[in-house]
């Protein structure tokens, strides 16, 4: 079996969300727009979901819109929200793609980031004006996991743009922040279901009573005309059973997610010459200047990160790097380079991301093989 | 894996006869591209074809690498008035030195591709052999090969025609069986041509072109830096009925000098960057030439920085190689040169 350190790009599902998944892929079959009792069965599971959901991100019911995504949730949000207010799109430097690439379509601007990955907040501050319709910075970064200021961020927002509509990506943080109280003051949340144990393919966008937004795609009433399409009931089942359980988990599971990950990454440096946490080591006080608990992001100076990965997977531990390419060949980070590091610092990069699977196990094991790996390849 | 049925049945060749096989695709152009092997579906499928006959795949960024060993100097030799062999560069640079360091790094014993090419050492040292399909023999195109590469390279499909290429790939269910043939450049697409490429990246110079026999101006083209020595078709130029090739590029001066067809041959390439694939021919040695990947060949000398022809040879453009093969066996590489 192999050592899986890849909880970032996706984590195993959570045994609840199968088991509630399974009657919806088989007997509870139904469109839930129907109104027919077949209907009204997948109706009454959509919404029992979504009631879940907005506990867990301490939002209303009507608040939640269910989506195909993350990346959906991120679109939805970014080109939604400026195509019913307008004004200019403003994002940081270190944004998932789905956010950047969406904020570029519409000529957007980014803000920088010091090398911890924090976004400068007096470069947030000059960069806004009343003109600015929609402002996105994430929770916590997918790379090097870094958590931004966001109740900072937004009051700099409420300050300088005040007709702003605030959207955070916190795809990178349910597991480990309480998203409900981190992101609260954000107009429009991003999750997604298969980084907390839920399928993929099914994300949440919360949007605030009074945020306004268009739709993206166009169709049926689903989700309140926001987001037309029947339904994927299985998934949003998964997603809500999913997040009640990552919630229920995270008092216990961040601190011993955390002690793994300082465990690793203490191991890593004593046992590879040269290897540096990338963006500094990991600081207390989640919504701080922090970075996650799952996250142990590193650069091995000397070494390239295709290769690394390619003979850690041929040793059983499975990690990755940055962003790939449609072709499946590695780019050079766009956040790396935003934290001020080199096209050849940032090849040199490497993330094991822990999950709720993960175990002392896993650890001995990337302990094991990685260090040999790096003997290895400088030779 | 390029995606291609060639290096498709020399990874299934070898995973057949029980080596530890992983296949690797190279990402090398990061610009538009419609051809070669840079594009997503033919990563597919060397990715597919991998899953077929159960090795893994990956996929390796060289981008930065190919662009610094063969795009900037093929755009460089062009803006210098010579017609760069960019496949050469890349085999010597990127398949067979980049690669190929990192397959030792990674701890592989040996790196395979899909040329038609044979590698035999019966005595310990190692030759490079023409494949057995002589219509796709790629020994020109490897022929800057040495026994540093040759020692560790395995190439499978040279014992092979093609014929017989994709009949094995058929019969293993290989989806690349029918693909056609790779053509071209890899980064130029078809659509823009050298020219459009060229024009993106250094300043074409419009120039005259001036008569060798009589050095009068006999006509102009567009772009000095797109004209190969010996090329005739598309200068445009006819004098007294007959048609004008290039002899000659002088960027600098904007001018490229033309002349008739006896003009047009030599008995002398001066020559830059000799290889040897087993140790350096001697000067005044004997040597059968190839100027270009499918052209005839022909007895000549070597002279150490020149090779002359027993007889008069089609001009060789300044940065094409010419690849040496023994005297005695002309299915045997001896080594390389490009023309100066």
């Amino acid at each position: 079996m192999a050592t899986y350190l890849d909880h970032a790009a996706t984590t195993p599902m959570r045994p609840e969300a199968v088991a509630a998944m399974l009657p919806h892929l088989t007997e509870r079959f139904g469109n839930p727009s129907g109104s027919h009792a077949v209907a009204r069965a997948a109706r009454q599971a959509v919404d029992d979901a979504r009631d879940a959901v907005a506990v867990a991100l301490g939002c209303e019911p009507g608040e939640v819109v269910f989506t195909g995504g993350g990346t959906e949730s991120d679109n939805l949000a970014v080109l939604g929200a400026h195509a019913a207010s307008g004004g200019s799109v403003v994002c940081s430097a270190v944004e998932h793609h789905a956010v950047l690439l969406a904020a570029r379509s519409l000529g957007g601007t980014t803000i920088p980031v010091d090398p911890a990955g924090v976004v400068d907040l007096d470069a947030l501050s000059d960069a806004l004006h009343p003109g600015v319709g929609v402002v996105s910075v994430m929770l916590a970064n997918n790379e090097v996991g870094t958590i931004q200021p966001l109740a900072d961020v937004v009051a700099v927002v409420r300050r300088r743009a005040p007709g702003a509509v605030v959207h955070t990506d916190a795809v990178a943080a349910v597991p480990w922040l309480d998203v409900a109280t981190s992101a609260g003051p954000a107009d429009l949340v991003s999750v997604s279901a298969h980084k907390f144990g839920g399928p993929k393919g099914v994300g949440v966008l919360v949007v605030r009573r009074g945020t306004r937004l268009g739709p993206v795609l166009h169709g049926g009433a689903q989700e309140n005309g926001r987001r037309p399409g029947t339904h994927d009931v299985a998934g949003i089942v998964g997603t809500a059973a999913a997040l009640t359980a990552a919630v229920a988990a995270r008092p216990t599971e961040v601190p011993r997610v955390r002690a793994l990950r300082d465990r690793l990454a203490d191991g890593l440096r004593a046992a590879v010459d040269g290897l540096v946490e990338t963006a500094g080591p990991v600081a207390d006080g989640a919504g701080g200047a922090g970075k996650v608990a799952g996250s142990c992001h590193v650069l091995v100076p000397g070494v390239d990160q295709e290769e690394l990965l390619l003979l850690a997977d041929h040793a059983g531990v499975c990690a990755s790097a940055g962003a790939a390419c449609a072709s499946g060949a590695l780019e050079p980070s766009h956040v790396l380079l935003a934290l001020g590091l080199s096209a050849a610092e940032a090849r040199s990069a490497v993330r094991f991301s822990l999950g709720s699977t993960t175990t002392d196990a896993d650890i001995d094991a990337a302990l094991t093989v990685v260090p040999k790996v790096v003997e290895q390849l400088r030779a | 894996m390029s995606g291609g049925v060639d290096s498709s049945v020399a990874a299934s060749l070898l995973a057949d006869a029980g080596h530890d096989v992983v296949g690797a695709t190279l990402k090398l152009w990061g610009g538009a591209s419609d051809s070669g092997c840079c594009s997503v579906a033919d990563v597919d499928d060397a990715r597919r074809v991998a899953d077929e006959i159960g090795v893994a795949h990956h996929v390796f960024n060289f981008t930065d690498d190919f662009d610094a060993s063969v795009v900037a100097p093929y755009v460089g030799d062009h803006s210098a008035g010579r017609t760069p062999n960019p496949c050469i560069e890349c085999n010597r640079h990127i398949k067979f030195g980049t690669l190929l360091d990192r397959a030792r790094r990674l701890g592989f014993d040996a790196l395979a591709t899909g040329h038609h090419a044979g590698v035999d050492g019966d005595t310990g040292r190692w030759r490079l052999r023409r494949g057995a399909d002589r219509a796709k023999d790629q020994s020109y195109v490897l022929s800057m090969l040495t026994q540093a590469e040759l020692s560790q390279v395995l190439l499978p499909v040279g014992v092979l025609t093609k014929a017989q290429v994709r009949a094995h790939a058929a019969e293993r269910g290989l989806r690349t069986a029918l693909k056609a043939d790779s053509q071209d450049v890899c980064f130029i697409r078809s659509t823009e041509g050298r020219r459009g490429f060229l024009g993106d990246r250094l300043p074409l110079h419009a120039g005259e072109i001036v008569d060798s026999a009589t050095g009068a101006v006999v006509g102009t083209v567009p772009a000095v830096e797109l004209v190969t020595v010996g090329q005739r078709r598309g200068l445009g130029v006819t004098v007294d009925g007959r048609r004008l090739y290039a002899l000659a590029v002088d960027v600098d001066a904007r001018r490229v000098v033309v002349g008739g067809a006896d003009a047009a041959l030599s008995d002398r390439v001066g020559v830059c960057r000799p290889t040897w694939v087993d140790g350096p021919l001697e000067t005044g040695a004997r040597a059968v030439a190839q100027t270009s990947a499918h052209g005839p060949t022909a007895l000549c000398t070597w002279l150490g920085d020149a090779v002359v022809f027993d007889e008069p040879h089609p001009l060789v453009a300044p940065g094409q190689t010419i690849a040496l093969y023994d005297e005695d066996d002309n299915d045997t590489v001896t080594g390389s040169a490009v023309a100066a």
